[in-house]
């Protein structure tokens, strides 16, 4: 499984990247964190977390990640964004201009509300684990439209949580703020990483909601 | 607060880690701080520099000026409530913008007893000088800890010495043999169990920003380098000669904090910072890091 491109990165610019590199370690994936253009090679995919989309794409403009980014992609990288990452890649955001545009998706910026509107629920996504996944949504963008080739993993009421395309996921929610794995097994996958298949889920008993400080210790 | 609201609220702040939080004082400012790439803004009247200056008894800013920031943003809004006010708070609350900062920077309300966090829904963070004054605020059910610093100095000494004094303690804390986590939890008027899991974990369980005199790229590279998780810049944006330009070198500095050259390269041509003050030459009485416990 340790072929030259098996290693998943996490654009480590703003936002909740030990907490994606938390996972990806429990999985046993490979992991880098993605800062300068070099950090890009050899990559198998690349995650967007959640932070500031409006911050995040700044700096992506700035030191010319971006440019770099979209060459990759265009030779095949595969890129999860959740949260702000999904509003990074959507095509269309309501009322700004797009940043990436990578996935024919419109999404709406924080679309439930304030702080005081953030939730949690769970949902069924065969796809992703046969046992329902925790959902964590924290000032969340919503999909309001999505083009014909696009894959909806997830819509609850009048949105869509989740979809796909051939080389995107994304994900309003964050699955790095969970117990659940299931959903960076499912992008390892699709970024041709082998797994098994385990027919009680994907949730992992021994994960607590402060062990991204692991990832960022002081002493 | 229930633990799941209390766990929403911490991972939000997880959310603006490698971030900078700019104070604003009107909807323009807020619009620049957000188009500058900030994570979080701070509603407030007057900038710390500001309140030093003029005196009197600093509160909360009036809500509709709050409410006009909110709705000219999609980033977060924080707004400041009087250290012990919590009628402030939960007016705040009402407000529902999305994080409240008990501050030092505003004149308390309560020289005992610092806002019961856990009876809200909204996060609070709350500002410190050592571990102690930090473990005490997450005790109360602050969802995110900044160093107090000095604010509206532009002198970032005293953001140092905080952050300084919290990691050797809780390195001190991380080595210490078990038996002597009791004393330590006594002597640091802490709860013994947030002690241990302070100690297993090497770090505080919530995000540490910097705060309190961040008036340079360097400086906000500098409080990032020595383990902080984002920065808070209160005067140093907007009393400098070219806000827009030092936001956005900022932003720069903190997102590459560990990059010399990218710091250096933020550095070139910003204009003049924010008048900075000697900490020595400033009566004890007005010190605001000394304010709360």
């Amino acid at each position: 499984m340790k072929d030259k491109k098996s290693v998943i990165g996490v654009l480590d610019l703003q936002g909740g990247v030990h907490e994606h590199l938390d996972h990806l370690d429990r999985l046993g994936i490979s992991y880098r964190r993605v800062k300068e253009k070099e950090d890009f090679e050899d990559l198998a995919g690349l995650i967007i977390p959640g932070g500031e989309s409006s911050c995040l794409c700044r700096l992506l403009n700035i030191f010319e990640i971006k440019e770099v980014l979209l060459a990759n992609y265009n030779r095949g990288l595969k890129i999860w964004g959740t949260c702000a990452g999904t509003i990074l890649l959507a095509k269309s955001v309501v009322g700004e201009e797009n940043c990436l545009g990578l996935i024919d998706i419109e999404v709406e910026r924080n679309s439930f509300g304030s702080q005081l509107d953030s939730f949690i629920s769970e949902a069924l996504i065969k796809e992703v684990d046969p046992e329902p996944i925790p959902l964590t949504f924290i000032r969340a963008p919503k999909i309001i439209k999505v083009g014909k080739k696009i894959n909806v993993l997830l819509k609850i009421d009048d949105y869509i949580a989740a979809a796909e395309s051939e080389n995107i996921l994304v994900t309003v929610f964050h699955p790095e703020l969970t117990g659940s794995l299931a959903f960076h097994r499912y992008f390892a996958i699709k970024c041709g990483i082998k797994f098994e298949v385990k027919k009680n889920g994907y949730t992992d008993p021994a994960w607590e909601n402060y062990s991204w400080t692991r990832m960022a210790r002081i002493a | 607060m229930d633990a799941k609201r209390y766990e929403l609220n911490v991972q939000l702040a997880q959310m603006l880690k490698g971030g900078v939080i700019m104070d604003v004082t009107n909807d323009e400012q807020a619009k620049m701080a957000e188009e500058a790439g900030a994570v979080a803004v701070m509603a407030l009247e007057r900038v710390p520099a500001d309140i030093r200056k003029q005196g009197g008894v600093a509160r909360m800013s009036d809500p509709a000026m709050i409410a006009k920031i909110k709705k000219a943003v999609s980033i977060p809004v924080m707004a400041k409530a009087r250290i012990g006010h919590f009628v402030e708070a939960q007016l705040l609350e009402a407000l529902r913008i999305d994080y409240i900062d008990e501050s030092e920077v505003l004149t308390p309300a309560d020289e005992e007893c610092h806002i019961d966090k856990t009876k809200f829904k909204i996060p609070f963070v709350c500002g410190a000088r050592n571990l102690g004054e930090a473990v005490r605020r997450i005790a109360e059910g602050a969802a995110m800890i900044r160093t107090k610093g000095e604010a509206g100095t532009g002198n970032v000494v005293e953001a140092v010495r905080h952050i300084r004094t919290m990691n050797r303690e809780i390195r001190q804390l991380a080595q210490m043999p078990m038996e002597e986590v009791t004393s330590f939890a006594k002597n640091n008027g802490i709860p013994y169990e947030l002690a241990l899991k302070i100690k297993e974990l090497g770090r505080l369980p919530v995000v540490n920003f910097a705060a309190g005199g961040i008036a340079t790229p360097a400086d906000a590279a500098l409080m990032m380098q020595l383990g902080c998780d984002g920065v808070f810049v209160g005067s140093g944006i907007f009393k400098s000669s070219n806000p827009q330009l030092r936001a956005r070198a900022i932003v720069k500095a903190t997102a590459y904090f560990n990059d010399p050259q990218k710091v250096l390269e933020a550095s070139m041509g910003l204009g003049e910072a924010m008048p900075g003050i000697e900490i020595a030459q400033i009566p004890p009485e007005q010190i605001l890091a000394g304010r709360g416990w």
